[in-house]
């Protein structure tokens, strides 16, 4: 029963107000009231060195676009800890239903730069079969979803996903990322209540990073944030700094808890800064400042995390330079590797819309192969595909 | 064999789908406990357990987009969206994501399983938001499967199909039929092919072509030719995408003629499609234009249904016209 009254109280929801939740301050040092989580040397290590990689991978290729060696590219930099140290607090069998900055996440879990190499370059090895724009990723092996453009459609998927999870009974979750203004979307909502209704096992992640595209996070909500919408869902809820490795960490893994032992999803709004432009099709110079970048740069998650090894004796600068090192020759090298091989053979065209190609794609497919038959310098990739041009050609028609 | 009417048909083929696989769950807005507006769910809940028939939020993109998730992680999801004229909230996850789920992953990942069931069509008096035909919405997306059943023996072996087939099908249930048509239906287990057409009624002068409820008002107006001495052949699509353009090149190679029908608005109505094909194939058997006898390109009325409606008459005016061109 709701509590009868009999003033006209309106409220807004100002009367709450949510903290964020953080451990590391900007030295490096946990803060005194706060507690360092159980984090294992080993594990810390490979948050790290999945965060320094993330941010090599992706400051290589977004030269590599400005280069016009590549159609496109989307950084995480920035928001590495919120991607890394979420996914280290999950069972690496739980599934992840990203948006498309979470690269970092499949970097954590093992996905080499061989294979984020094919997909981006859409080669004869990328498991999507060249078929979507550069970094929609996905992999069955590290359960992580492969990435579709149309913004937070994944959400309510998530829950679906989580329900049927929760029905194995095997213990897994899903955690689901977005940033804040997908959050505005339709499926947004869908999925929280339906997740909450049905009390399934997902784990909405926002990054929040104040930005979508040019739109200030002003122009995107008038409430605190993403956080304060899981009270309309009785949802439990916590925002975290999102720069700090730490407490991403803790209050994931707490939240991994609550959804596998109790199925009850938790909100997670992690409050970051979105440092490179949204895509390489973005200037960012047209919508804010070097100032407010300059700002954000100076609380750089990685940097953060650093100091902490560094006090923990889990990390050196010898260390830092020797693995950066190898690391930007290993993706120029993987690189080099990726962008040789050949595309994808004619027939992935047609496969895949279904479980099998129906006559009518059939037919199509045929009148296509004659097509370039008579006109194979105009279709290299195709012509290389049906045996019809040499290596050399292809490689012109490639450029 | 017993005798069923098309709810009832519907009813025992997801009992049955229930009863054989663990991983199939229905779900839709009021189809747990209540059995669904139309009564399609009946008592799934009480034999199978709340966990596997139940009830959603009001929010078909929600209830599509949660489907997607669950068929992904390899459930058969069967989900109701309650009218098909409430499909198009729904409309991004099932044409952006539902149909591009296997091909985008390079079939790392599907969403197979998924059957989405739902009314359509006019015929009870809906007006605008309880009558539509969206099929041609869907028949324009690769990656999907659209199905429509006439009679309940279709719509059992139909519905079994889609929910066993290896991709995402969109049933589409002639609700006019769901109590009005009734027939043997057998109780045993049984499948009808997905993407092949039936022909229902050899004939030599003419073939018409229809599907769904739209069948039963070809059966009438195919009396009437008959009765003025025309004899019709008459093929029922059941299946929209893939279409059977086979089976109905066939006909029109031997009658030369050929009259399409559905109760969807004219303009980019999937006869457009069957038209553009059979011209195509059929260019010099054609003894007389392809007609296309459909709804106006209006938002479906409620006063003036019954003029709005390619009824009987109009196919038979249309049938008529073309024999005699």
């Amino acid at each position: 029963m709701t509590q009868a009254t009999y003033q006209p109280a309106f409220m807004t929801g100002d009367e709450f107000s949510i903290p964020t939740f953080s451990v590391l301050n900007h030295d490096g040092d946990i803060y005194p009231d706060a507690q360092s989580p159980d984090l294992p040397r080993d594990k810390a290590r490979h948050i790290y060195h999945a965060m320094l990689a993330t941010r090599i991978l992706d400051e290589r290729m977004m030269a590599a676009q400005r280069q016009g060696r590549l159609s496109f590219y989307m950084q995480c930099t920035g928001e590495e800890a919120s991607v890394i140290g979420a996914t280290a607090a999950l069972d690496d069998a739980d599934m992840i239903m990203a948006q498309y900055r979470e690269q970092g996440a499949l970097m954590y879990r093992g996905f080499s730069f061989d294979e984020f190499m094919n997909q981006l370059f859409g080669n004869q090895l990328d498991y999507g079969k060249g078929r979507q724009m550069p970094v929609h990723y996905g992999s069955r092996k590290l359960h992580y979803m492969t990435i579709s453009s149309p913004l937070a459609t994944q959400i309510p998927q998530a829950a679906g996903y989580a329900y049927g999870q929760k029905l194995a009974g095997e213990g897994h979750c899903t955690l689901t990322f977005f940033g804040e203004g997908a959050a505005s979307e339709g499926d947004f909502h869908a999925a929280l209540n339906m997740a909450s209704v049905h009390e399934v096992p997902v784990i909405f992640f926002c990054r929040n990073n104040g930005y979508a595209i040019s739109t200030p996070a002003v122009e995107q909500f008038a409430a605190d944030g993403i956080a304060p919408r899981a009270f309309g869902y009785r949802m439990h809820v916590i925002r975290v700094d999102g720069n700090d490795v730490l407490a991403v960490y803790e209050a994931t893994r707490l939240a991994r808890e609550m959804a596998v032992k109790d199925n009850k999803p938790v909100l997670i709004e992690a409050m970051t800064y979105r440092l490179a432009a949204h895509s390489s099709s973005d200037d960012p110079s047209g919508y804010r400042s070097k100032d407010e970048e300059e700002i954000w740069r100076l609380k750089d998650p990685i940097l953060r995390m650093r100091k902490w090894l560094e006090q923990q004796n889990w990390w050196s600068e010898d260390e830092e330079t020797d693995t950066q090192e190898s690391l930007r020759r290993e993706v120029l090298d993987t690189m080099k590797r990726a962008e040789k091989r050949p595309s994808p053979e004619l027939d992935t065209l047609i496969t895949d819309v279904y479980a099998e190609v129906t006559p009518a794609l059939q037919r199509q497919y045929d009148a296509l192969k004659a097509h370039i038959r008579c006109y194979p310098d105009a279709y290299p990739k195709g012509a290389q595909a049906l045996g019809l041009k040499g290596d050399q050609q292809h490689k012109t028609g490639e450029q | 064999m017993p005798t069923m009417n098309m709810l009832q048909a519907i009813n025992n083929a997801l009992d049955i789908a229930m009863a054989e696989d663990d991983k199939v769950l229905c779900f839709g807005e009021d189809v747990g406990v209540f059995g669904g507006v139309f009564r399609a769910t009946s008592h799934l809940q009480e034999k199978y357990g709340k966990a596997r028939c139940f009830n959603t939020p009001l929010v078909e993109q929600g209830i599509i987009g949660f489907a997607n998730g669950l068929a992904a992680q390899g459930s058969v999801p069967v989900a109701e969206i309650q009218f098909a004229d409430y499909i198009f909230p729904a409309f991004d996850q099932i044409v952006n994501e539902t149909a591009k789920y296997r091909y985008r992953s390079g079939d790392l990942f599907n969403v197979g399983g998924l059957t989405i069931r739902t009314p359509y069509g006019g015929g009870i008096h809906g007006g605008l938001y309880h009558s539509q035909s969206p099929e041609a919405y869907f028949t324009h997306t690769p990656g999907l499967k659209v199905v429509v059943p006439r009679d309940p023996y279709q719509a059992k072996g139909l519905l079994l199909a889609a929910i066993r087939d290896p991709d995402p099908v969109i049933f589409f249930e002639p609700k006019r039929l769901y109590r009005a048509s009734v027939g043997e239906v057998p109780e045993e287990d049984y499948q009808l092919p997905i993407g092949e057409a039936e022909i229902i009624k050899q004939g030599s002068d003419i073939t018409v072509v229809g599907w769904g409820a739209q069948m039963e008002v070809i059966g009438k107006a195919v009396e009437l030719a008959e009765e003025a001495g025309i004899a019709c052949e008459v093929i029922d699509l059941r299946s929209l995408l893939p279409w059977d353009v086979e089976t109905v090149a066939d006909s029109v190679f031997k009658t030369g003629r050929l009259v399409v029908t559905h109760e969807a608005p004219l303009t980019g109505g999937f006869a457009g499609e069957i038209t553009a094909a059979i011209q195509e194939r059929c260019f010099l058997y054609l003894e007389s234009p392809i007609a296309r006898v459909t709804g106006m390109d209006t938002p479906f009325p409620l006063a003036l249904e019954k003029e709005y409606f390619p009824d009987h008459l109009k196919i038979f005016a249309a049938i008529q016209h073309s024999v005699n061109f």
